[in-house]
Formats: structure tokens, C-alpha cells, sequence
């Protein structure tokens, strides 16, 4: 049975994972630029739930409390990422991939060490007590934990309102097209920048989910929790193919199973701490095998 | 005087720089001598030749190869944990060993390990470029500092046992003598040397050395190729320039160096242990800043930030707690400067302005 568990907490972080992917593989694949700070976004959301849960709604219905602090992390977690995007990347949308890197990276220092100076340096608990109503009972040693059943629900019924918003509103078209290809859906009259913030608005928005999935699957945070989700993350949209919505979903799934066997295994040979290089060493063999991810589209380069 | 006209301005320039350096050593040096410099400041000069050599490296990559690595701290730590390994090692198998035997040799080696692992890393990434190279460097540096926090090292009875498990190594000898212990790392490594002038002197003999390599190798024909590749790939590639040859060599050079940084790094701190502040991608993004901030491409600049940013921070305690946050900030606002049409048009006519001052004097010079 203990073969099981592990599969569904890997489910379980692979949702997450998948959740945080959505967001990379998104502004990948319409501004072409990593968003190094999109984990740190995550962690700001988590926070933000955290405060609320302990500040605004300790004494409400917990489901109630729990769905008005999502909301805020919400909110904020866009704003904050439209906020990042006017200021730090816009003025960059000419420049070297090189030099909106660095940027990135400095907005990313810059978020984890606000953080530290607010909120301290010091992880925050939290219980989510009352995710167990949640809890699936199938029989005597097989329990799936409330949180495993929140995330896979939040998570599937995310990406089929995502799939469904490209697909068929008038903003998704637009995304799709300045994806495919920028300077021409500006000449259709679509407005460039304000789809690239869309987007960064909903990259945002989805790290906010992230981060409330990351209280409730760790029930602790603290201002370098985001770092490592972000680049196992990325990891995730890398493997399924970066800009590919399924793939961000299938990547983010596989690798959180991944993680979880293979920290099971580590843990019987007592080398527990070596858990994330194994999650490196499959995005190092991703990009040297494939690099163009499972569901990837090969793009040629044009002289 | 007449010669330094006729000089190739490549040339001058590394002259400029070298003197330079040999100047603040010396001026450095007489501080020690006469007991004027402060404690705390003394203890900062190696960490000041280490961080140049650490930022000129990468330069090497970020400037003038044109790729962002951000692991270097990797090879960092596989110099520091390599040089501390044989340095305690020989320590245990030939005590009578002459400590200049054995400093040379912890450098060597530690340099050449760092470097197989740079060709390693180099190999790796020889179909990727951007933002991809830049994500399999950081994975790199981490798996690597990850591995030595799980190494097990010891002499038993004149032989040398590893173990790559978290735990230590079984059956060894009570005589036996550790040397690593996985996530407490290495202790007890002899420094340099007990005189702060004298450690000052071998960390400054090594950084010169190094910079005098580097500056020599961006002027070279080898160099000249590798910003090729920097500036216009697909041209560099259809002139016949072999990028992959140019690329492995930048990397591979450029992970000797933090290897001979690290060592360096591993002698003057006497313990050392894999953690992720000190190894991890923090470290890496830290050296970046360096770079960053001296300007990408220039040796010069990042010598300067290097010195800056280790001084900088011990002077201004009270900013400690601020001090990433202003690393980010100047991440942020060099790039944005950099990127900025109004803002560099007006940095370039303050350049222009400085540099025709220089000529009008020359000029006058000249008159005279």
C-alpha cells in the first residue's frame, strides 16, 4: 500500500507543480523570457494566505476562511505580478535575453529578501485542520489525505478553464497569436503589450493557487519556500514542453511522482537530502534527449 | 613614454590594469608592515582576492562567451573541497612534507578537478544557449554541491576511503584519521600561511597571475573567436569559427579558475562545509552581481566590484541586513540603465566628454 501513497502524494506535489508550470510555460510562451521570480511569487501568495488565515479570519467558518484568504492571495498575487511586468520587464522587451535574465533573477533577490525583512527569516507554521473533512477513506491503510484530494480537484478543474479560455475567448486568441508570432498580430491590431501583461496577470493569479497548495500541503512557509517549487517548476514546463498547456499539466504530474519515488528510495539508502538533484538531473536529461519537451514543438532557427 | 603611444591599446589597457593592481598590493603590504591597517580589515584581503578572481571567471563566461551560468559557485566548491582533500591528506600520509610542496600541488589539483567538471558541465550544455544553459548551470552547480555533502573521506592504515553514502564509511580503523564528513564538510585545513602579510602576498601573487591569464586570453586569437561567437553566432559559425571548440574552452578555463578560487577560499576560511549558502546558486548569483555591476565584458569593472562589494559591506554594518536587498536593486537598475535609450545616451556623451578631455591634454602635452 505504501507503493500507493507515495503515487498520490506524488500526485499530489505533481498538481502543484503542474499549477506553478502553467505559469512559466505561459509567459515562456508568449513573451519568450523566463520569469525566474514566478516562485517567489508563489511564496508571496503563501504568506499573504498565512496572514489572513492567522490575522482577518481566525474566528470564521475554516472553509469559508480558508476561501476568503485564497482570494487574497489572489488578488495580490496579480497585482504583484502586473506591477513586476510594468516596471521591470516592459522596458526590457527589446533587450538581450541575457540582460531580462538578470533582471528576472534581481526581481526574484528582491521579492526573498522583502520577505525576510517582513515577514522574518524564521519558517511560519499553520494548520490546515480542517482539509481532513476532505480526507478519502478507501480502506484500512490506504487514507487519500484532504489536501492530496484539493489539489488534483483545483488543479484539473484549473486547466480545463485555462484550455477552455485560449481556445475560445477573444483574449485567448490574442495569446495564441502573439505567441506564435508577435510582430505580425501587431499588424492585425492586437495589442501586444496588454496581452503580454494578461498573461503575467494570470501566471500571477495561478501562483497565488500554487501558494495556498503549498501552505496546505506543507503547512509552513517561510521567505526562501518559493525558490526550489519555482525551479522544479520550470523543470516540470521544460519536460512537457515549454508553451504547451497539456504538457505543463503531464510534466508537472510525472515529475512530482518522480520526486516522491525517489525520495522514498533515497530515504531507505539515508541520502534524503539528495532529493532535489535527482529532479535536476531529469531536466538535464530532458533538455540533452529532448530538448523541446515532450509535447514540445520543435522550432527551427531562421537566419 | 614614446613606447606606451606606439602600444596596442588592448595592451595598454592590460599594463593599466596590472600596475594598478601591484600599486594597491603594495600600498597594502606597507599597511600590514606598519601595523595601520585594522584587524578586521586584514581578514578581509584574501576574501578580496578570492572574489576577483571568482568575478573575473565568470566574466569570462557571462561577458565575453555571452552565456549566463549561474554555477559558478559549483566549481567553486568543487576547488575549495578538492584543495582542502589533498592538502589534509598529504598532511596525514608525509608529515615532513614542505608546505611549498603541497600548496602548489592542493591548487593543481583542485583547479584540474574543477575544470574536468567544467568539461563536464561544458558538454552538457553544448545544444543549449539563453534561458535553458542558463537553468542547466544553476541544476549543475547544485547537484555538485549537493554530492559533496554526502561524501565520506578518510585515511585508514595509508589508504584513502570514500564513501558517496549519507553515512560514514563502515569498518574503519580506530587510528583511522577523517578528512570529510559529509554535510559538516572539511575541518581543520592548514592556512597558507600564520602571517596575514604573507597569505596576502600568495592570494595576491595568485590573482595576478590569474588576471594576467585572463586579460592575455580575451586578447588572444582564441578570445577574439569566442566574442565572435558573443556577438553574432550564426556569422562566427558561417566564417568557419569552430563555437563549439571556443565555447568548452571559455567554460572549461573559466571553471579553473573558480576551482583555484576555491581553494584559495577553502585555505584562508580552515573549515568548510556544503551548504547552499555558501555553494548554491545564492553564492553564484552573489559573483554574478559582481560581474553585473563592473559591466559585463570588462575585467577591469569586475576587479573593481569585486573589491567594492567585499569591502563595502563590513564598512556599512548597519546596511548588513539591506545588503541583498540593494544586490537586487542593482541587478534590476543596471539593466534597466543599460536598456535605457534616454539614460545611456547620456552616460555615452559624459563618456565622450571624459575621454576628449584626456585628448585635449595629450594634445597639449604634445604642443609643449
Amino acid at each position: 500500500m505504501s507503493f500507493l501513497n507515495t503515487l498520490f502524494n506524488g500526485i499530489s506535489l505533481g498538481s502543484m507543480y503542474a499549477l506553478i508550470a502553467l505559469g512559466y510555460t505561459m509567459v515562456y510562451g508568449i513573451a519568450k523570457m523566463l520569469n525566474f521570480a514566478h516562485g517567489d511569487v508563489i511564496m508571496v501568495g503563501g504568506i499573504v494566505t498565512l496572514e489572513v488565515m492567522q490575522n482577518f479570519v481566525s474566528g470564521m467558518n475554516p472553509i469559508v476562511g480558508a476561501l476568503i484568504s485564497l482570494l487574497a492571495a489572489v488578488i495580490i498575487c496579480t497585482l504583484l505580478g502586473v506591477v513586476i511586468e510594468k516596471i521591470a520587464y516592459k522596458p526590457l522587451r527589446s533587450a538581450s535575453s541575457l540582460a531580462v535574465l538578470i533582471t528576472a533573477i534581481g526581481v526574484s533577490y528582491f521579492l526573498q529578501n522583502v520577505a525576510l525583512l517582513t515577514f522574518g527569516s524564521k519558517k511560519k507554521m499553520i494548520s490546515f485542520a480542517f482539509l481532513d473533512k476532505f480526507d478519502i477513506k478507501i480502506n484500512e491503510q490506504l487514507t487519500i489525505q484532504g489536501s492530496t484530494v484539493i489539489n488534483i480537484v483545483t488543479m484539473v478543474v484549473i486547466m480545463i478553464l485555462l484550455m477552455l479560455f485560449i481556445k475560445f475567448t477573444k483574449a485567448g486568441t490574442a495569446m495564441r497569436a502573439v505567441s506564435e508570432d508577435n510582430g505580425a498580430a501587431q499588424l492585425m491590431g492586437i495589442n501586444v503589450n496588454g496581452t503580454i501583461s494578461l498573461t503575467f496577470a494570470i501566471g500571477s493569479a495561478l501562483a497565488g493557487v500554487a501558494g495556498f497548495m503549498f501552505l496546505g500541503s506543507y503547512a509552513a512557509i517561510g521567505a526562501y519556500s518559493g525558490t526550489m517549487p519555482g525551479i522544479k517548476a520550470f523543470t516540470a514546463a521544460v519536460f512537457g514542453g515549454i508553451g504547451s498547456i497539456p504538457g505543463a499539466m503531464i510534466g508537472g504530474l510525472l515529475l512530482g511522482v518522480i520526486e516522491n519515488f525517489a525520495k522514498s528510495i533515497l530515504a531507505n539508502m539515508q541520502l534524503g537530502t539528495l532529493v532535489d538533484p535527482i529532479v535536476f538531473i531529469v531536466l538535464i536529461l530532458v533538455l540533452l534527449i529532448k530538448p523541446s519537451g515532450l509535447l514540445g514543438k520543435q522550432v527551427r532557427e531562421k537566419v | 613614454m614614446s613606447k606606451l603611444k606606439t602600444m596596442r591599446q588592448s595592451t595598454r589597457k592590460k599594463c593599466f590594469i596590472l600596475l594598478g593592481m601591484l600599486i594597491a598590493f603594495g600600498i597594502f603590504e606597507i599597511l600590514i608592515a606598519t601595523n595601520t591597517l585594522s584587524n578586521q580589515m586584514q581578514n578581509l584581503l584574501v576574501p578580496m582576492c578570492y572574489n576577483i578572481i571568482l568575478a573575473v571567471s565568470l566574466n569570462l563566461v557571462v561577458g565575453i562567451l555571452g552565456e549566463l551560468s549561474l554555477g559558478h559557485a559549483g566549481f567553486m566548491c568543487v576547488g575549495a573541497f578538492v584543495g582542502a582533500f589533498v592538502s589534509k591528506v598529504l598532511g596525514v600520509l608525509y608529515p615532513d612534507l614542505s608546505k611549498w610542496i603541497v600548496f602548489p600541488l592542493a591548487f593543481l589539483i583542485g583547479g584540474l578537478v574543477a575544470a574536468i567538471f567544467g568539461l563536464l558541465v561544458g558538454f552538457t550544455i553544448l545544444r543549449l544557449k539563453g534561458d535553458y544553459l542558463a537553468i542547466v548551470t544553476l541544476a549543475a552547480g547544485e547537484i555538485i554541491w549537493n554530492i559533496f555533502s554526502v561524501t565520506y573521506a578518510a585515511v585508514d592504515n595509508g589508504k584513502i576511503r570514500f564513501s558517496l553514502g549519507g553515512t560514514n564509511i563502515k569498518g574503519l580503523s580506530p587510528s583511522a584519521k577523517q578528512i570529510a564528513t559529509g554535510a559538516q564538510g572539511i575541518s581543520g585545513i592548514d592556512p597558507l600561511s600564520s602571517n596575514a602579510g604573507v597569505r596576502f602576498a600568495i592570494a595576491f601573487a595568485i590573482t595576478f597571475v590569474v588576471v594576467w591569464l585572463v586579460l592575455n586570453f580575451i586578447h588572444s586569437r582564441t578570445g577574439r573567436a569566442v566574442q565572435s561567437y558573443r556577438d553574432n553566432r550564426i556569422a562566427a559559425e558561417s566564417i568557419g569559427i569552430n563555437i563549439t571548440k571556443y565555447r568548452l574552452i571559455t567554460i572549461v578555463l573559466s571553471a579553473f579558475l573558480a576551482g583555484i578560487a576555491g581553494v584559495l577560499y577553502s585555505h584562508e576560511l580552515g573549515v568548510i562545509s556544503a551548504k547552499q549558502e555558501v555553494f548554491g546558486y545564492v553564492m553564484s548569483i552573489n559573483i554574478l552581481v559582481f560581474v553585473v555591476l563592473g559591466g559585463m565584458g570588462s575585467t577591469l569593472g569586475s576587479i573593481i566590484a569585486a573589491v567594492l562589494l567585499t569591502v563595502l559591506p563590513e564598512w556599512l554594518r548597519v546596511l548588513n541586513d539591506y545588503r541583498m536587498l540593494i544586490y537586487a536593486v542593482v541587478l534590476i537598475g543596471v539593466m534597466l540603465i543599460n536598456n535605457n535609450p534616454t539614460i545611456s545616451s547620456y552616460v555615452d556623451a559624459f563618456k565622450n566628454k571624459v575621454k576628449s578631455l584626456f585628448k585635449r591634454k595629450n594634445k597639449a602635452k604634445e604642443a609643449q
